[in-house]
């Protein structure tokens, strides 16, 4: 996170710290790749990313609202910065009020051989004192400062994407992979507060240290203060000469890291079938080449890189002997104390620093605005239409009417149109037809996920669009085959159907449907926590909670997904009895598998490439000997009709009908 | 982990030594800096001599030079030392991987594996790189500078003692305290990306019960937390170097108090009072690298262990050493007495199986989820070795054959119909390179995908993102049976293949698959009874067991288990539920 163990910078420490900010600098930018799935490891300080190849696209403008980010914190910041201006001030004057008590020490002992004046030279001591305490306590409260500061901002900036995650169309999400928007919210955001935390006390402070450096440079010596300044276009050049160069460097080695994750990952993904197919020499040929690829690329940054910091100190160096030199002649004419030239050459040690320090500052500003784009691009992302405050009536009779419905996910491809449809209240409409057919788009639009691009759906006659979002979905409850159960308590899953209920309500609903004999049966009943992946549930018992969650809704209309398979058999029953039990009396649209379901509906929707070709019970559409016919007797025919060719199709269609239990008696 | 870097930086040790020798050098040439400052001071500047100085001057730059260049050379050998550690042990660990069977895969997780081969390498990488360029030379540069300083004047010395428990007791501190807060920051963060990834999965059912105002607070309170950590771990950071700097100028106010006293006895010259100065910044900062050690090591450590915890698994499949040659290849396939059971599992997954598949004939192997189909079928390729019986192929047990051999003739769609990330192409092409267009269309017209692959947009060259999830979940299983076919084993194995499939199209395929793979031995799992109807032979497990093998009608006659798997599936139950 933001306070990687490692983290080192500061204007004026030696040289070997500020290579380590420079070399990890590089390599803290946010991984893009799949998401990390083990806690540990994969934020370290040196976790690189593909997405660091990004460019920031518009600096300044982004720049600056990362700084609007920081905004309800300006007093806090103004604070900082007035102290960072005296911390930076004092800690300039240290070695100028060492430099004195030499020259006292000096001129006694060396030049006049007298005693030294300890009193005096006590004195001057002493103010050191003061004046070195005086910028640890400014440094360390602002620092302190500024951690807190960066800390509720990045806690803002995830709360702002959470919001904005609500906000969000559906659409949104299915352009987008889950893994790319989780990385952004904690990859990017971490990347962001490192920035930040770096650069808010980094920055001011190189500024004023390299400003107060020289102005004391200049109190204490014009003449060589000049003569000092030579050195820094030589500095500055050097460091924008190689960093540039290191620059691109790391950039490749992310892009070569990004891509050999990618290989690792597709490597396990598909692992069985590397061994089954006999893949491994080519994998790992070509993983081999990807991974010199890498080996090449972060060589050559970590060295380029790691070469800034002895030029800069071989640069400080030649400053150095230039102002013995200089100064040497100056004390000799006597324009010059000894304890100047002692003064300066702390100085002159202090002062490449902040140089090389805004030069890494820049890398790391570089990053981390493009991670703040990133989640910029989150929070400018459009939201969905704002609600309207229509109002549905009190009670609902469920009736749901599609007018002239056109719809498409996206608005050159219209997958549904002008589709018109009648359910009663009450009434039970099935939807089938073959894989992609469009049923799941028919349960989106009456949820509104989508929204419409012509025509209307209206519930007892109320335009869906007209009412809030919340408003209409509290009437629909939804049990779709994608089971979603979150880590918590079966009870707390069940609950979620709806806020507030009672424990007896929740095991009232579970009765209802069917789970509440297996619940019992769990190691701590209500009270088992479900994991992650809940694996410590069957398929079938997934299911039964999302039912029993969707009956303590109680909802007025009521969207089903029967499951295909993955069910064991067993449970299979009770989903289908609990499902059937939480059908009745409500306006139910059921995207259909099983026969019986299907044949009771009141309705059948056969859909086919988006549209609704036929309409009508079941009896209807099979004498109309349409699309219905032939997906019925392929989905429920085919396999008896090739094991037993003498049974007629038509035998569906008696009254009893049941084939099935006939073949049981044969 | 010194276990782990001692293995793996053995075929760098001459850039090591290299390293060390001139890290040496670097920091003897750095120690003699201050002394020549002092020498310029002392000699030059306080004697108004500039010959004097312009010598010492010419002498220090090439010092300073020598020092510069041996610090780059180190630099670079030990950037070749580190990065190529990185890439030998990434290499390792990809290899040993790769060798894992299906249970090594499983017990570690995909995602575990994948972030130890490339974060975990990093960090330890990183601790060699950041050892070898700069924390090598912190202990010579602090006894170096502790030495120099003795040189110039033993009486300062209890002050360079005193900073240096100082400092380290200060930061060392620190750093205990914020050991523990980093772990917790970790779970923190684990806690908030759960939270986040929930979310985002159930959007749809959060919207549906509008929920989204107790989502919001779910998510608040682990960014509170994570927020918590950060700040209490961040002001801990916050006061490292307002540390080392108190220290570091307290001390050097102590240096020139008592060092003006052993001046005014005559123990001490001025220029040796400024060198004893820059010495102490030295030594300080040296302390401080080597602080610096302590904070990477830890994490480095874990990301050792975790990497030598993957490489000291072995694979529970290992090649035969003298692997047997079949006498026939017709493919004939036995399952006898097979028994398979978790490592420290109580109870077996699989017990006692035993039946024959021929080839030309359909096996379908049908039970409820957990009955241990998928595992039944995963012994065949050996994903898992079996641990009880054995699986044989033409007479030979499957663990005597070279691999190469066996999977060259099994064809598998595995229940999760993985697609690589490439092309149409490249994709069915894994069954065998070799395979013309044309038989790639074969393929694809058996599987019912030749229209749909017509339909994208560049045909066999239409580009698949990894995973498949550019396709849908149907059209996956059809490329993945399409690639099976290309193969054209001696052995299929589809396991539950045609799930997503809707029946007519799983009926159509299921017809052109009996067609052209008349001569194979086929082995299907399957959760749909209308699926494996017509199988020459199906097997019925129950809880790891046969319970029954037999025809359709068969077993509707002999095994109640079966019959329930078919009620379940076809009985209308409106009779159940009004009776």
């Amino acid at each position: 996170m933001s306070l990687a163990s490692n983290r080192t910078s500061s204007s004026d420490e030696p040289q070997p710290a500020a290579t380590a900010t420079a070399a990890q600098t590089a390599n803290e930018r946010p991984q893009y790749g799949p998401p990390p799935a083990q806690g540990h490891g994969h934020r370290g300080p040196m976790r690189p990313g593909t997405g660091s190849t990004e460019k920031a696209i518009s600096f300044g403008p982004s720049l600056r609202r990362l700084i609007g980010h920081l905004r309800p914190h300006r007093f806090a910041i103004i604070g900082v910065i007035v102290m960072t201006i005296l911390g930076t001030a004092l800690s300039a004057m240290g070695p100028a009020i060492l430099g004195r008590a030499t020259d006292l020490i000096f001129d006694a002992a060396v030049r006049d051989r007298v005693p030294i004046d300890f009193v005096a030279v006590g004195r001057v001591l002493l103010i050191a004192l003061a004046v070195y305490l005086g910028y640890f306590l400014l440094s360390a409260i602002s620092a302190y400062v500024i951690n807190s500061v960066v800390q509720l901002s990045v806690y803002r900036m995830r709360q702002q994407v959470s919001e904005k995650i609500i906000r969000l169309p559906l659409s949104y999400f299915d352009a987008q992979p889950r893994g790319e928007l989780l990385s952004r919210v904690t990859n990017d955001v971490d990347n962001i507060s490192q920035t930040l935390q770096q650069t808010l006390s980094q920055i001011l402070n190189n500024i004023f240290t390299l400003i107060s450096v020289v102005a004391m440079m200049f109190v204490v010596s014009w003449q060589l203060a000049i003569v000092a300044l030579v050195t820094i276009p030589i500095a500055m050049g050097l460091t924008v000469f190689i960093g540039k160069r290191s620059q691109v460097l790391f950039a490749k080695t992310w892009k070569s890291t990004g891509e050999l994750n990618a290989q690792v990952e597709e490597a396990y993904s598909g692992h069985e079938l590397v061994t089954v197919f006999g893949r491994r020499r080519e994998v790992r040929a070509h993983f081999a080449a990807k991974n010199q690829e890498l080996y090449e690329a972060s060589f050559g940054a970590q060295f380029i890189s790691g070469i800034i910091m002895p030029v800069m100190f071989f640069v400080g160096n030649l400053n150095y002997v230039v102002i013995a030199v200089f100064g040497g002649l100056m004390v000799t004419s006597g324009t010059l104390g000894i304890g100047a030239i002692q003064a300066f050459v702390q100085y002159s040690r202090q002062f490449t620093h902040p140089i090389t320090g805004l030069a890494s500052m820049a890398n790391l500003l570089q990053s981390g605005i493009a991670s703040a784009e990133r989640v910029f691009q989150v929070l400018d992302a459009p939201e969905q239409s704002a609600d309207r405050t229509g109002a549905l009536p009190e009670r609902i009779e469920g009736r749901v009417t599609f007018e002239n419905v056109d719809f498409g996910y996206s608005p050159d491809a219209p997958l549904i149109e002008n589709l018109s449809l009648v359910a009663d209240p009450g009434s039970t409409i099935a939807i089938v037809g073959p894989t992609g057919a469009g049923k799941t788009t028919l349960v989106n639009l009456i949820l509104r996920f989508y929204e419409l691009q012509g025509g209307r759906i209206a519930i007892d006659g109320v335009d869906i669009a007209s009412v809030p979002r919340r408003d209409l979905r509290s009437h629909i409850g939804m049990v779709l085959q994608d089971t979603w159960l979150f880590g918590g308590t079966v009870r707390d899953n069940i609950a979620y159907g709806r806020a507030g209920a009672t424990p007896d309500e929740v095991e009232a609903a579970a009765r209802a449907s069917y789970a509440d004999h297996f619940i019992r049966t769990l190691p701590d009943g209500y009270d088992t926590v479900i994991n992650d992946e809940a694996t410590n549930l069957s398929a079938g018992e997934k299911q039964l909670l999302t039912i029993a969650r969707a009956f303590l809704s109680e909802p007025d209309i009521l969207i089903l997904d029967e499951a295909t398979s993955s069910v064991d058999t067993r449970t299979e029953v009770l989903v289908q009895k609990a499902m059937n039990r939480l059908r009745a009396d409500r306006t139910s649209f059921v995207i259909a598998h099983r026969l019986s379901t299907i044949r009771d509906a009141d309705v059948i929707l056969v859909m086919e490439n988006g549209s609704i070709v036929e309409q009508g019970d079941h009896e209807q559409l099979l004498a109309a000997h349409g699309a219905y016919a032939r997906l019925y007797r392929s989905q429920f025919a085919a396999a008896a009709v090739t094991e037993e060719p003498l049974v007629p199709a038509e035998a569906f269609e008696t009254p009893e009908g049941e084939r099935w239990n006939a073949r049981m008696e044969s | 982990m010194m276990r782990l870097l001692a293995q793996y930086l053995r075929p760098y040790l001459p850039q090591l030594t290299a390293v060390v020798l001139l890290q040496l050098t670097q920091a003897i040439a750095s120690l003699f800096l201050p002394t020549l400052n002092a020498a310029i001071i002392d000699d030059g500047i306080a004697t108004g001599n500039t010959g004097t100085i312009w010598r010492l001057g010419g002498v220090m730059l090439l010092v300073s030079f020598a020092q510069i260049s041996a610090q780059i050379a180190a630099i670079w050998f030990g950037a070749r030392a580190a990065m190529g550690f990185g890439r030998d042990l990434r290499e390792a660990l990809f290899e040993h991987g790769l060798e894992f069977s299906a249970q090594e895969v499983g017990r570690f997780g995909a995602p575990t594996l994948i972030t130890r081969n490339t974060n975990d390498v990093q960090q330890v990488q990183m601790l060699v790189l950041m050892t070898a360029t700069m924390i090598v030379s912190a202990p010579l540069t602090a006894i170096g500078g502790i030495l120099m300083a003795l040189r110039e004047d033993v009486g300062l010395s209890w002050i360079i003692l005193a900073a240096v428990i100082l400092l380290g007791g200060v930061i060392g501190m620190l750093i205990a305290q914020m050991g523990p807060l980093f772990g917790t920051l970790q779970l923190r963060i684990d806690t908030i990306n759960r939270v986040l990834r929930e979310q985002i999965t159930g959007l749809r059912v959060i919207r549906a019960f509008t929920r989204e105002a107790s989502e919001a607070e779910r998510f608040d309170i682990a960014n509170i937390e994570l927020t918590d950590t950060a700040t209490r771990a961040g002001r801990r950071m916050a006061m490292m170097f307002p540390s080392v700097f108190i220290v570091l100028n307290l001390s050097s106010v102590a240096v020139v108090w008592f060092g003006a006293f052993r001046i005014a006895d005559g123990n001490l010259e001025v220029g040796q009072l400024t060198a004893y100065l820059a010495y102490l910044a030295q030594i300080l900062m040296s302390v401080m690298m080597s602080t610096m050690m302590l904070m990477i090591a830890p994490r480095a450590a874990v990301s050792a262990a975790r990497i030598r915890e993957v490489l000291t698994t072995g694979s529970t499949v290992a090649p035969p050493r003298n692997p047997v040659v079949p006498a026939t290849r017709t493919g004939v396939l036995e399952m006898r007495e097979v028994g398979f059971t978790y490592p420290g599992a109580a109870s077996p997954v699989l017990d006692g199986i035993s039946f024959t598949a021929h080839p030309g004939t359909t096996t379908a192997i049908i039970g409820s989820t957990g009955s241990g189909k998928t595992t039944l079928v995963n012994l065949i390729p050996r994903l898992y070795d079996v641990t009880s019986g054995s699986v044989a192929l033409d007479g030979v047990d499957v663990r005597e054959l070279d691999p190469d051999v066996l999977w060259g003739r099994i064809g598998l769609v595995p229940q999760r119909p993985y697609l690589f990330s490439g092309t149409v192409a490249s994709n069915l092409r894994m069954g065998d390179p070799e395979a013309s267009d044309a038989d790639l269309w074969r393929a694809l017209e058996i599987a019912q995908a030749r229209d749909f692959v017509e339909r994208m947009p560049h045909g066999l060259d239409a580009p698949i993102a990894q995973g498949g999830s550019n396709v849908s979940g149907g059209q996956r299983q059809r490329l993945a049976i399409a690639r099976a076919l290309v193969r054209r084993p001696s052995i299929y194995i589809f396991d539950d293949s045609f799930s997503a499939l809707d029946v007519s199209t799983d009926a159509a395929l299921r017809a052109a698959l009996a067609r052209e793979v008349s001569d194979a031995t086929v082995v299907t799992v399957a959760q749909r009874v209308s699926t494996i109807r017509d199988a020459d032979q199906i097997v019925v497990l129950d809880a790891g067991r046969v319970a029954g093998v037999g025809t359709h009608d068969e077993l509707l006659e002999s095994c109640p288990t079966y019959d329930e798997i078919v009620d379940s599936q076809f009985r209308p139950e409106d009779e159940e539920v009004n009776a």
